[in-house]
């Protein structure tokens, strides 16, 4: 256990029973998240990222999502081992999630102060008019006008952007050491995105958080992180500093991810570079390195499991003749 | 009222409105009405892409709609190739469907599940009374080319497809009957980026080989400054600023424009920028601002100028086109239209 790190996943491994066998979502990853920083997981839908992150709070779906084997320490807390009591604990109140889609993490039928007070009562054990106050000046905390009578709305009575901010109130309220945020603004428009942005990162810096960002969205990664994790197909293929990934990507994935996004300096009607074909699905996952798979290369690379190393300080690289430019 | 692209245009549309109406009380009677699309004119010429951006909520999917005549609108003109068909009925509308299309953003529920990919490319054929059986085989299997999936894939049903893929069978619908123009309403919002690309470069593709029109509708400015040549900002149920894509993105004029660039996440670690961040969400178009809509928002001191006034488009310099609005221009800019 080194120090430094508010959280280390080690060669987690999570699969799902299903029809077809044991099929496994997550192939041995591993990252570090250190204390106050941004980590962004990164990679196409599919690759695991949002499985990896359940995995961390316990809350797969039962009974098929196992954790097959791996390490996640949190605050040097074996996570994987600890009492369900304890997880419940640990959801909402030191570790805060925040869901792609806020209608969704919000429940219909209650009032909104209720929800927010509830993570109070529960979670700081506050009576009912504490738990009110504290509710109201959480949505105070993330700029929703007139917070006080917001409280007493429904769910579908505030804008999306508005019911994001409820659902970063839940996750704030007992000011966790870690959130993760599972694409938080994919189903936001551009200019709601930027100010949700905008005020995470400042309750971050203002609380000292560390956060776990989940997204397909470069652009976001780019402005928001300090480290990156790109996944592919179950695996971790690439991590690095933000700078150092977009500068010296090393993956050929990661290269191909970073071509094949139209910005705006790109030469309208131009031909984007593409990945050719789809990533294979669970069940037909390659032993070896899983995106000559997808470029339909075949031959000894491709039947033993590439390694994960680091290979500058803080730049992981999965180690594929292939793949990896070295 | 605009410089036409070609000397005749494709699709004209004048002051065009679309309201819904709003019906409350015991008697349904009608008490307000969502200004989805509020006096709206464009012009679309052979060829061409015209980008359409704007926050969610702000009538761009309805202006898609109307402009194709899946909806009626409630005034204004649609003139396509010289005719209104802005109330024309959907009997006579149906053959000339032929030439509009649309391309719809979520190919899994646009495609119905229980019928064969062959059966849904050939449906628009069926529909239209055209070709006899073998040639309606020949045709589904040359759109199926045309889109980049193998012909095997006809016989399938469209959940076994991945996103990307369901998309490309979206699009072999919408080409079926040669069209002249299509609306393509988000249509790549929903897949990954890797796959993202491979649509957007057969779109380009087609236009190319077809000589086909879009009207392109997209939250992703990137995106669409890729696929566009000229761009129109919408904001609650108006066109703020049209322009020339490389114009609008260089050199933007409207304040919502800006802000809207500015918002837009760059995948370059080293470009801090300043952002113009935005305050609030876009108003309800039930009951819109009397005066700037976008002035209202920011709560500009000179809102309270342009109740009444006569803020629509105009040309700015050569081809660029923006709303004559004190809230949203650069003082320099405002004393040009003023």
């Amino acid at each position: 256990m080194s120090e430094g790190y508010l959280l280390e996943v080690d060669r987690l491994i999570t699969s799902f029973e299903t029809e077809r066998g044991l099929l496994r979502a997550v192939d041995q990853v591993s990252f570090k998240v250190p204390y106050g920083k941004t980590v962004g997981i990164v990679g196409e839908s599919g690759c695991g990222k949002s499985v990896t992150a359940m995995s961390i709070m316990r809350l797969l779906p039962q009974p098929a999502g196992k954790i097959l084997g791996g390490e996640i320490h949190f605050k040097g807390e074996d996570l994987l081992h600890s009492s369900d009591k304890r997880m419940q604990q640990v959801r909402g109140g030191e570790i805060g999630v925040i869901f792609q889609e806020p209608m969704s993490a919000l429940n219909p039928v209650h009032r909104i102060g209720r929800q927010v007070a509830e993570v109070f009562r529960i979670h700081k054990k506050m009576g009912k008019k504490e738990a009110w106050d504290a509710a109201t000046e959480m949505l105070d905390m993330l700029r929703i006008p007139a917070p006080a009578k917001r409280m007493m709305d429904y769910p579908h009575h505030l804008s999306g952007g508005m019911r994001q901010r409820v659902v970063i109130a839940l996750a704030l309220a007992c000011r966790p050491d870690l959130i993760i945020a599972d694409e938080p603004t994919t189903a936001l428009d551009v200019t709601v995105q930027a100010q949700i942005l905008d005020l995470l990162g400042n309750l971050q810096s203002e609380m000292g958080m560390s956060l776990v960002l989940i997204t397909h969205d470069l652009g976001v990664i780019a402005e928001t992180c300090d480290e990156v994790v790109v996944m592919y197909a179950g695996r971790v293929v690439e991590s690095a500093p933000v700078d150092e990934l977009f500068e010296n990507p090393l993956h050929a994935y990661t290269k191909a991810l970073l071509r094949s996004i139209p910005t705006l300096d790109t030469v309208p009607k131009s031909v984007l570079p593409t990945i050719p074909g789809t990533v294979a699905g669970l069940g037909d996952h390659s032993h070896g390195c899983r995106f000559c798979q997808r470029m339909g290369r075949d031959g000894p690379v491709t039947r033993e499991r590439p390694k994960f190393k680091e290979v500058e300080p803080g730049h992981w690289l999965e180690i594929c003749k292939e793949c990896s430019n070295l | 009222m605009f410089e036409p692209v070609s000397d005749t245009p494709m699709l004209t549309a004048e002051n065009l409105r679309v309201h819904f109406p709003v019906k409350s009380g015991v008697f349904l009677r009608q008490t307000g009405a969502v200004k989805a699309v509020d006096g709206i004119s464009l012009e679309l010429g052979v060829g061409e892409t015209l980008g359409l951006v704007g926050e969610s909520g702000c009538g761009k999917s309805t202006l898609g709609k109307a402009l194709v005549r899946l909806l009626e609108p409630t005034s204004g003109r649609i003139i396509f190739e010289g005719r209104d068909i802005s109330h024309i009925s959907q009997r006579v509308l149906r053959p000339m469907r032929r030439d509009f299309q649309m391309i719809f953003q979520d190919p899994g529920e646009s495609l119905d599940g229980r019928m064969s990919v062959r059966s849904l490319i050939e449906e628009p054929f069926r529909i239209h009374g055209m070709g006899n059986r073998a040639e309606r085989k020949k045709w589904v299997d040359d759109l199926l080319t045309t889109v980049g999936l193998s012909q095997a894939a006809a016989e399938r049903y469209s959940f076994e497809f991945s996103g990307g893929q369901r998309q490309r069978i979206g699009i072999a619908r919408a080409l079926a009957l040669k069209p002249k123009w299509l609306v393509c309403d988000e249509p790549v919002s929903a897949l990954d980026v890797s796959v993202q690309s491979q649509i957007l470069n057969l779109l380009v593709d087609l236009q190319k080989e077809f000589d086909l029109s879009y009207l392109f509708i997209a939250h992703d400015l990137s995106v669409v400054k890729h696929v566009s040549d000229r761009v129109a900002v919408m904001y609650l149920g108006k066109i703020v600023e049209l322009a020339h894509s490389e114009t609008i993105y260089r050199n933007p004029k409207h304040a919502y424009t800006k802000a809207l660039l500015s918002a837009v996440p760059v995948a370059d670690p080293k470009a801090k920028r300043e952002k113009v961040l935005l305050e609030g969400d876009v108003p309800s178009p039930i009951d819109p601002p009397e005066g700037s809509a976008f002035g209202h928002r920011i709560d500009h001191p000179r809102y309270d100028e342009t109740i009444g006034m006569d803020l629509s488009l105009r040309e700015i310099e050569p081809g660029h086109w923006v709303a004559a609005d004190p809230c949203c221009l650069e003082p320099e800019d405002w004393k040009k239209l003023a």
